[in-house]
């Protein structure tokens, strides 16, 4: 499904990704684990189509096409989700709009009709049942005043309506307690099925215990230097990364989060 | 021109300078070009913008003269502590706008640091002052401080070395002291803060023993690169008196400048700043509380010039306003083109405490670049009744709640205050003010 | 140039739609401006004397007048006397007696524009004054309404057949001697609607006007007076657009609104008059004076307006709230974009005692841009426990635009409360990124984003123009995928 070889990718100029080699198939669940500052969210903001991504060598293969000349609104509709690590504020666009917007560009893209407001409120209600989400959320403005829980939730529902093909999911974990790790794995694990694959970013095993993961590689500096099955997640537990440091650890600056737009 | 406002000009103008020191020829003709400026321009009225709400128009009809060097009574060094404050560090004194070394303490200073009267650095510093006061009456003429510059003989001039701390506060103590005849005097202050310098200068402008005066003050303060300055001014004036005031500000990369003004003096008093942040980096703050009753008004102008990228701007100011007193605040934030990731923001808030009491509030933000972020806000009103009733029912007594919560909203703006003897004068000044004012207590 | 730059910059070529001309003939009065013009204006509509003398007086004050100059606004001096004051099209028969007879170009030209002079179709809870450069050329549902006592007519008409009321009222919340560009109105107006509603009426359709400029080189004075009398109320829309001409044209037009005790006027206004081209040639100086006043307890005025057309926009709908309890309100959308000028805001006059006002107002900035908020809460002392609340937001689209906020707040009343709150903002890249990471176009996610910002705006339109509104912001942005 996914094929990635030799990936360099800058940042502003520095560079982050260093020569990434990744294969992931259909129905698999891959992890990719790493200390702050490694590469992580930028190899998945770079899967995504950021603009502000440079991607300076390699290629990427998603279902046979060549994934980096794509718009992001092109992956987008040939199935690639990305769960942000930030999901940011929209205010004055309603959740439920938003959602069935980006739905039927998706259905308009597959031949399909556009579903109405009333069917899709059916569609979103029921959704929303799977990570246990509070219906009046669907009134309010996307993302705006919600706790970082409930952010999260709503990239997961987003995922449960969109029904991508590879979803990416950014630091899901993290700012979660666990009842709502909990809800949110559940709700991941829901949308697991064998012609969809998963990625995995997290810093932590924790969420690994969560949603079981048949891949687990390591990024450090940028590349990836160790994979295995799930055990290496809990080996790394133990050890920590320190082991997999080939070379002094960069500063632990999180270099893969950009700057909020000007919004008092 | 109106025939009062040429009498008045003619009144106050003087050929001849009074001061100690020699006027370089580029002096004469800026004085001149000022002058000129004036009656060709005349005085403000209410249709400018910038002057609605206070009218020079009353100022006009005073026969005002312009004053002399030389104090009418002799004044001892503790009279001036009483009225100014002792703030421990060196002490600059002038009365009617002229230097009294006998009444100034000046300590030693880290190397290079000067400090002194302004027109004895005239043929000194000829050349930095030159362009430095062309350069304001060139780009940005006004009448009051075109007439500063046309009439002006003295003032403070301080250069710090680059690199160098000051570390106790600079004292210029502005004193008026007018008898029969109403006086105005124009003091020009001038500060060169060098590269990586730290300074802080303490203004009091007060009245000896009260008269009509028009005290027309204008403050220079350069900001080379990394230079930090902190800025207060105590304006305590006569309520007698008239008060215009003007502080122009600009400052160099990553420099730092903050500003805190008192207004408590003064029949009517105008403090008008303009800050340019005219490289990236640079940082301001204009912190000021003015506190009208009477019939005072008390206006507070200020304008901060966003010109280079990834600078900040920090404003609040705060009024109470008593009495028949007018507070006025007009703020402007200018963002200009290419000033991008400017941060800027700006409140003012004002507490009416009587009937006739009157705020005039004017935040504006004008803006030329997208990437930014701004904001301000703006609040008239008056004290929380609810916050009011849960006092009384703890047993305060009304008027103490009133008190309680007046101080509370002031409060804020003495913690601003970095220089402790200060603070506390400052304080002691709020707390008499308050307590001689019963109309405080009076329910609107 | 960063994404958003990029998506943004058809906001600066974005196309009128509204730019045709109809050739219809014309009945029009001697270029330039004199007593003899002012005159001849009164005696084509047959008017009392009264009102001629009222025309004179403005005008001779207006030769005394300066043009305001306080605007943040830049343009050349008006030359008066290029201006056709008065532009009628041509009646082809000896006299409109039904809508039937509205001349078939002219009925043309409104269904291209979507307003439907039928009083059938679909949009029959409307009723529409069409007017057409200096006349109105017919008014919809006037023998219903009548039957409800709602008068609703052209304002020549309501002269001629409600002389007590026009002289009542005429100038009573805006003086002849009020501002320049008002008393120029005062004394050169050609046609407008006039509305009255009864005691204690519900108004059971929504009125509105529509103004179309066609003539080349006229200027549009139109003045609207709605009298809303004791608990009736009624809701008032407001369209307008010009064809597209590279000569600037003037529209200097007044409403008044009187609302006496326990009434509610709702006014909604979307502005598409032309705005010029990308390089600012052409378009409508839209100066207008629009004022409310509740003069009677309890009454309410509220003013909605989306702004997106015109050159320059000088247009401060206020409210005067003298009766005790009365609200006023403000709700504002103004686009500029190419080389348009916006001074736009209100005026909230706190007269009597717990009277409240609410401003809001979403100013968006696109290509070389100019968007002025400027707003006056002024409470006069006997206005105890007057409430205010201000809040001016502003979106910058682009680097070459500008957005400024000019609040001014006079309180002369110490139990009053006035807020006011401004920010400014632009779309952020993350915003961006993140809908068309859902596979949101770009251009769509612009549009939405823009939309959203607007939003508690745009829900105090009545239903069909706030699609319309949406509609034309969208249209905005239209192909601005670059």
């Amino acid at each position: 499904m996914l094929e990635i070889r030799d990936l360099h990718a800058k940042v502003e100029g520095r560079e982050i990704l260093r020569g990434i080699d990744l294969r992931v198939n259909a129905g698999e669940v891959h992890a990719i684990m790493g200390p702050n500052g490694s590469g992580k969210s930028t190899l998945a903001q770079v899967l995504a189509g950021r603009d502000s991504y440079q991607v300076t060598a390699g290629e990427v293969r998603y279902e046979g096409r060549d994934l980096l000349t794509l718009a992001p609104e092109e992956r987008a509709v040939a199935g690639i989700f990305l769960s942000f690590q930030y999901p940011v504020e929209i205010p004055g666009v309603g959740n439920l709009y938003f959602m069935r917007t980006a739905l039927n560009a998706l259905r308009l893209q597959r031949g399909l009709e556009a579903i109405d407001a009333m069917d899709f409120l059916t569609l979103a209600k029921e959704k929303m049942k799977l990570v246990e989400m509070d219906p009046s959320f669907v009134n309010r403005s996307v993302n705006e005043g919600f706790s970082g829980g409930e952010k999260k939730r709503n990239e997961i529902l987003q995922m449960a309506i969109l029904e991508p093909k590879l979803a990416i999911l950014d630091e899901t974990d993290s700012g979660l307690d666990i009842d709502a790790l909990r809800t949110i794995a559940a709700g991941v694990n829901a949308l697991r099925a064998p012609d969809r694959a998963l990625l995995v970013v997290t810093h932590y095993q924790r969420l690994l215990e969560y949603i079981v993961p048949d891949h687990v590689h390591v990024m450090v500096n940028g590349r990836l230097v160790a994979s295995g099955g799930k055990d290496l997640a809990l080996e790394l537990e133990k050890r920590g990364y320190a082991g997999f440091e080939p070379q002094p650890a960069t500063p632990a600056t999180n270099a893969t989060r950009t700057a909020v737009g000007a919004r008092p | 021109m109106s025939g009062a406002a040429n009498a008045f000009l003619q009144g106050i103008s003087r050929p001849e300078s009074k001061a100690n020191g020699d006027h370089p020829s580029w002096l004469n003709s800026l004085r001149r070009s000022a002058f000129e400026w004036v009656g060709a321009h005349g005085f403000p009225t209410g249709k400018d913008e910038a002057w609605k709400y206070t009218q020079v128009a009353p100022i006009l009809e005073i026969p005002f003269a312009p004053a002399e060097p030389g104090a009418r009574r002799a004044l001892s060094p503790d009279e001036v502590i009483e009225i100014a404050g002792e703030l421990g560090g060196p002490r600059l004194v002038f009365v009617n706008g002229y230097f009294v070394p006998e009444l100034s303490a000046l300590k030693s200073l880290p190397a290079g640091v000067k400090l002194g009267s302004l027109a004895s650095a005239f043929t000194q510093e000829g050349e930095a002052l030159e362009s430095l006061l062309w350069r304001r009456f060139r780009e940005r003429p006004q009448t009051f401080t075109a007439l500063n510059a046309a009439l002006g003989e003295d003032g403070a001039f301080i250069r710090i070395p680059a690199h160098t701390s000051v570390e106790e506060p600079i004292h210029l103590v502005f004193l008026s002291d007018a008898g029969a005849t109403p006086l105005v005097s124009h003091p020009l202050s001038v500060v060169f803060a060098g590269a990586g310098s730290r300074v802080t200068i303490v203004e009091t402008h007060a009245g000896i023993a009260g008269g009509i005066y028009l005290s027309n003050a204008v403050t220079e303060i350069v900001l080379d690169d990394g230079a930090v300055v902190e800025h207060y001014k105590i304006q305590n004036e006569a309520e007698s008196a008239f008060h215009l005031a003007f502080m122009d500000v600009r400052q160099g990369r990553a420099s730092r400048f903050s500003a805190h003004s008192v207004a408590v003096g003064a029949a009517l008093a105008r403090h008008e700043v303009k800050v340019a942040l005219e490289a990236p980096e640079a940082q301001v703050v204009l912190n000021g509380l003015y506190l009208p009753r009477g019939r005072q008004l008390l206006d507070n102008p200020t304008t901060i010039e966003h010109a280079a990228p990834h600078c900040t701007s920090r404003e609040l100011y705060k009024g109470v306003v008593d009495g028949h007193g007018r507070g006025i605040f007009d703020g402007r934030v200018v963002v200009q083109p290419g000033a991008m990731k400017t941060d800027a923001s700006q409140t003012n808030k004002n507490l009416l405490l009587s009937t006739s009491a009157q705020a005039y509030t004017r935040p504006r933000l004008e803006i030329f670049a997208d990437d930014v972020k701004c904001a301000h806000g703006a609040a008239v009103g008056q004290l929380d009744d609810e916050a009011l009733y849960y006092l009384r029912t703890r047993g305060i007594p009304q008027q103490a709640a009133r008190d309680l919560l007046t101080d509370a909203f002031t409060a804020e703006m003495l913690e601003l205050i970095q220089v402790p003897p200060l603070r506390s004068r400052v304080r002691q000044m709020l707390a008499t003010r308050f307590a001689d004012c019963p109309s405080a207590g009076v329910p609107a | 140039m960063s994404a958003v730059q990029n998506e943004l910059r058809a906001f600066t070529e974005r196309e009128y739609q509204y730019g045709f001309v109809t050739e219809i003939e014309t009945d029009e009065v001697p270029r330039g401006l004199n007593e003899d013009v002012i005159r001849l204006i009164s005696s084509k509509k047959n008017e009392p004397e009264w009102l001629l003398a009222w025309r004179l007086k403005a005008y001779r004050h207006w030769l005394t007048m300066a043009e305001p100059s306080w605007a943040n606004v830049v343009h050349p001096p008006i030359d008066y006397q290029d201006i056709i004051y008065y532009s009628a099209p041509k009646p082809k028969g000896p006299g409109l007696k039904s809508l039937d007879e509205v001349d078939p170009e002219v009925r043309a030209m409104f269904n291209k524009l979507g307003i439907s002079l039928a009083e059938q179709e679909r949009l029959s809870g409307v009723a529409v004054d069409a007017i057409v450069d200096s006349v109105s050329v017919g008014t919809t549902f006037k023998d219903k309404l009548a039957a409800v006592g709602v008068i609703f007519c052209s304002f020549s008409e309501a002269v001629r057949d409600h002389p007590e009321l026009v002289r009542e009222y005429l100038g009573s919340v805006v003086p002849y001697s009020d501002n320049k560009h008002a008393t120029l109105n005062s004394a050169v107006f050609t046609d407008g609607s006039f509305c009255y509603i009864p005691k204690g009426l519900r108004c059971p359709m929504e009125l509105s006007t529509y103004f179309r400029i066609n003539a080349a080189d006229t200027g549009q004075f139109e003045r609207t007076l709605i009298i809303a009398d004791e608990g009736s109320y009624v809701s008032y829309l407001e369209g307008c657009t010009a064809p597209i001409r590279d000569k600037n044209q003037l529209h200097a037009a007044v409403v008044e609104l009187v609302a006496l005790k326990d009434a509610q006027i709702k006014y909604s206004t979307v502005q598409n008059w032309y705005p010029g081209d990308a390089e600012g040639r052409g378009g409508i100086f839209n100066f207008v004076t629009k004022r409310g006043k509740c003069a009677g307890a309890n009454s309410k005025i509220s003013w909605t307006q989306v702004e997106t057309g015109s050159a320059i926009t000088w247009k401060y709908p206020s409210v005067i709230l003298q009766g005790d309890n009365s609200v006023g309100e403000f709700y504002s959308v103004a686009l500029t974009a190419n080389r348009q000028q916006a001074d736009t805001g209100t005026k909230m006059i706190h007269i009597g005692k717990n009277t409240r006002s609410t401003i809001l107002s979403k100013g968006i900035s696109a290509g070389r841009g100019q968007n002025t908020y400027r707003g006056l809460v002024k409470i006069l002392p006997g206005a105890t426990g007057a409430r205010n609340h201000t809040q001016c937001d502003s979106l910058l689209l682009g680097d070459q635009c500008g957005a400024h906020t000019f609040p001014y707040i006079e309180v002369k009343n110490p139990s009053a409360r006035v807020e006011h709150e401004a920010s400014t903002s632009k779309i952020g890249e993350d915003q961006l990124f993140y809908c068309r990471q859902r596979g949101i176009p770009a251009e769509d996610a612009v549009s939405m984003i823009v939309n959203g910002f607007c939003r508690e705006v745009f829900k105090e339109l009545p239903m069909e123009f706030a699609v319309e509104a949406q509609k034309l912001l969208s249209v905005s942005l239209e192909g601005c995928v670059g």
